[in-house]
């Protein structure tokens, strides 16, 4: 029975880094670069849905709405002022450029909520599902965030590959001048996939303080960078990978702080992430592509 | 493109605009009444502490707390008048050195070291080479003092607060089979768990579970719990801040798991986290050197409260205790304020090496030569959402 409640866990905590893990990815897949701002977006959209519900008195969803709206505008402004500019510059410049964001976003978060820690109200409500006479005990938070995760999954998957805006994304990111030689607005279509990165990066906020209930001003950085291993580890670019990633992560995790050592937990996390990438370079379900010098 | 730069610049413009009033306002009320007082006439007294970053709400406590106090002593007028100032640090031991130079070009005689410990055991070394004396109200590890002839700590060590939880739970009976959370990549977690872990043993207690968390695995507890649940551990020890606490408590509720909770000083703010369902905190208990709730604090809390709007935690009470056993040393060694920092360290290690000290945060106060204080911390249960004392 323990091995279930440690499956449960795992795969918990794997859909939130699953669901960061797609934003990271979207972004990577297209505008070839890391997004390391995108942990703290999260936890504005965590602060959002708080202020909504607790300051305002909001119902849930509408936290939720405010969360997205707020998130896709401030992702698509960071985008517009602190990327775009680079876009001809080095790969590092942007790098650093995103490091400088990621800390004015926290800090900016310091300044208007203080750094002391704020009790999440879980947007989903209801009792634990009792399974197997109580020994097991399912948060209805779980059963949320496991199925949004799979129908964001889902709707990207036929995003990407169906509708106009989709396959606009994928020329670019195969070859900006080449889809831009073709008649698509490469700024747009860079401008939309930070919007929907950002966008569900609310969700992931929302979703992460609902399972994990505190929020601080840090909340969004230390979930950033183990859904970005979760990225890697799926194979950068891919979203079915991202998914996988992000899962397998969230379960590795839990089961070797179970049944191997809570001390050692990380060390092995990231043991397996070095095994595979040695064995399969570009991630698990990652394209190997070759870079033209 | 230009236009692009220029809005992101201006941008910039409005966040340090911003950053600056916070600035200012903490400015103007650190400054207070006694700004205009002249180089001469009062001691000068200087720390540094977290007062942005993700500590601030420790660092900021610390100088409200010292502030009031001095404002009190100012007011009551007498021989002794202070002035006080903070430097920031972010809890960065760099920072806090940079700060702590900038207090002796103000003219620093005597310091408050810094607020946390990293950063203290930096300027600890620093006040050791100049010869000035200092107090810290809230570095407590044992690092902080050693080997220092003139470093002083108001709250404290680490160490000491193992062997009384691990004391308070086998006096009090409370338990059989304990089980310990405590987070492996921090100094105050690891050096609580390693000397309850010697002193329980002493003493004769079970202990059936040892789990870890670091800082990025501080958000899921279910493995840990789900542990101390199957072993029957019917209480859980917990040497770690009040955040991940928060956690644990939230889990362990929602697994249907009750046992008994115990935590250190660093649990003590876990009623003042907003928006978390106290509920959930009844019965904890925890080791604090200061009772908010406490009858005898009633005056300090409510101006605290009044100048504020919160209310003070202990580092507050320690800053503001450190303030008052200043005063008392200074009175009793017949210091006047033209003194130089190092002839009033001199004063000051005999002072506090033979002086006895009563304050909020515990009376009969004594110091060693070591810079450790004596002094025996409360256990107090949360019931109905109030601290009530053991």
């Amino acid at each position: 029975m323990s091995f279930l409640n440690h499956l449960i866990s795992g795969i918990s905590l794997g859909s939130i880094y699953a669901i960061i893990a797609l934003g990271y990815t979207m972004v990577y897949g297209i505008a070839k670069m890391l997004n390391f701002a995108h942990g703290d977006v999260i936890m504005v959209g965590g602060y959002m849905c708080f202020c909504a519900t607790i300051y305002l008195g909001w119902p849930a969803w509408a936290g939720i709405a405010l969360a997205i709206a707020v998130c896709t505008v401030l992702g698509m402004a960071i985008e517009r002022l602190a990327y775009k500019p680079l876009r001809m510059a080095p790969s590092l410049a942007v790098l650093i450029t995103a490091i400088g964001v990621s800390y004015l976003l926290q800090n900016a978060a310091l300044l208007i909520w203080g750094s002391s820690p704020k009790m999440f109200t879980s947007v989903v409500g209801g009792q634990p599902i009792a399974l197997f006479g109580g020994q097991i005990m399912l948060a209805p938070v779980t059963l949320v965030t496991v199925l949004s995760c799979l129908v964001i999954m889902a709707a990207l998957v036929l995003f990407t590959g169906h509708t106009k805006m989709g396959t606009a994304m994928r020329a670019v990111s195969e070859d900006k001048g080449a889809a831009q030689l073709m008649g698509i607005n490469v700024n747009t279509t860079i401008s939309m996939t930070f919007a929907i990165g950002s966008g569900l990066a609310a969700v992931a906020g929302v979703l992460l303080c609902s399972a994990y209930p505190t929020l601080m001003p840090t909340t969004g950085a230390m979930p950033g960078i183990k859904a970005f291993t979760a990225a890697v580890f799926g194979g950068i670019g891919s979203i079915p990978g991202a998914f996988v990633g992000g899962i397998l992560l969230g379960v590795i995790e839990i089961f070797a702080k179970a049944y191997i050592s809570t001390q050692l937990s990380d060390a092995i996390v990231f043991a397996v992430l070095i095994v595979v990438l040695l064995v399969k370079p570009d991630g698990l379900l990652g394209k190997r592509v070759s870079e033209k010098v | 493109m230009k236009k692009t730069l220029s809005m992101l610049l201006a941008g910039t413009m409005l966040v340090t605009a911003l950053a600056g009033c916070g600035g200012n306002n903490d400015a103007a009320q650190s400054g207070g009444d006694n700004s205009a007082a002249a180089d001469g006439t009062v001691f000068k007294l200087g720390g540094t502490g977290p007062l942005t970053g993700a500590n601030a709400i420790y660092g900021n406590a610390a100088k409200n707390g010292a502030q009031i106090a001095v404002d009190e002593i100012n007011a009551a007028g007498g021989d002794i008048q202070f002035e006080l100032k903070y430097e920031d640090d972010e809890s960065d031991a760099e920072k806090a050195v940079s700060g702590y130079n900038s207090l002796k070009d103000w003219g620093m005689q005597l310091s408050l070291g810094s607020v946390t410990s990293k950063p203290c055991e930096a300027t600890a070394a620093k006040t050791f080479e100049d010869r000035v004396f200092a107090l810290t109200p809230s570095a407590s590890s044992t690092a902080t003092t050693e080997g220092k002839d003139n470093m002083f700590q108001m709250c404290f060590i680490d160490p000491a607060q193992g062997v009384l939880a691990a004391e308070s739970i086998s006096a009090h009976k409370l338990a059989t089979k304990i089980a310990i959370i405590w987070k492996n990549d921090d100094v105050y977690s690891t050096g609580i768990h390693d000397t309850f872990i010697k002193e329980a043993k002493a003493k004769g207690l079970e202990i059936v579970s040892d789990t870890t968390f670091t800082e990025a695995s501080a958000t899921d507890f279910n493995v840990q719990l789900n542990d101390a649940k199957s072993k029957g551990a019917d209480l859980v020890f917990l040497p770690i801040y009040y955040q991940p606490a928060s956690l644990i408590l939230t889990q362990a509720n929602a697994m249907g798991y009750a046992p008994k909770f115990f935590g250190v000083d660093g649990m003590d703010g876990i009623l003042t986290l907003e928006n978390f369902d106290t509920s959930l905190a009844e019965g904890l208990m925890l080791l604090t050197p200061f009772n908010a709730d406490d009858e005898k604090n009633k005056g300090f809390v409510e101006q605290y409260v009044e100048q504020f709007g919160e209310t003070p935690n202990q580092f507050a009470a320690d800053a503001y205790d450190c303030v008052y056993a200043y005063k008392q040393a200074l009175e009793a060694a017949g210091a006047t304020p033209d003194m130089s920092a190092e002839e009033l360290c001199g004063k000051m290690i005999e002072q506090f090496t033979s002086m006895t000290f009563d304050g909020l945060t515990g009376s009969g106060a004594t110091w060693g030569t070591n810079g450790q204080i004596s002094k025996d911390p409360i256990v107090v249960t949360i019931q109905n959402g109030v601290y009530v004392t053991m």
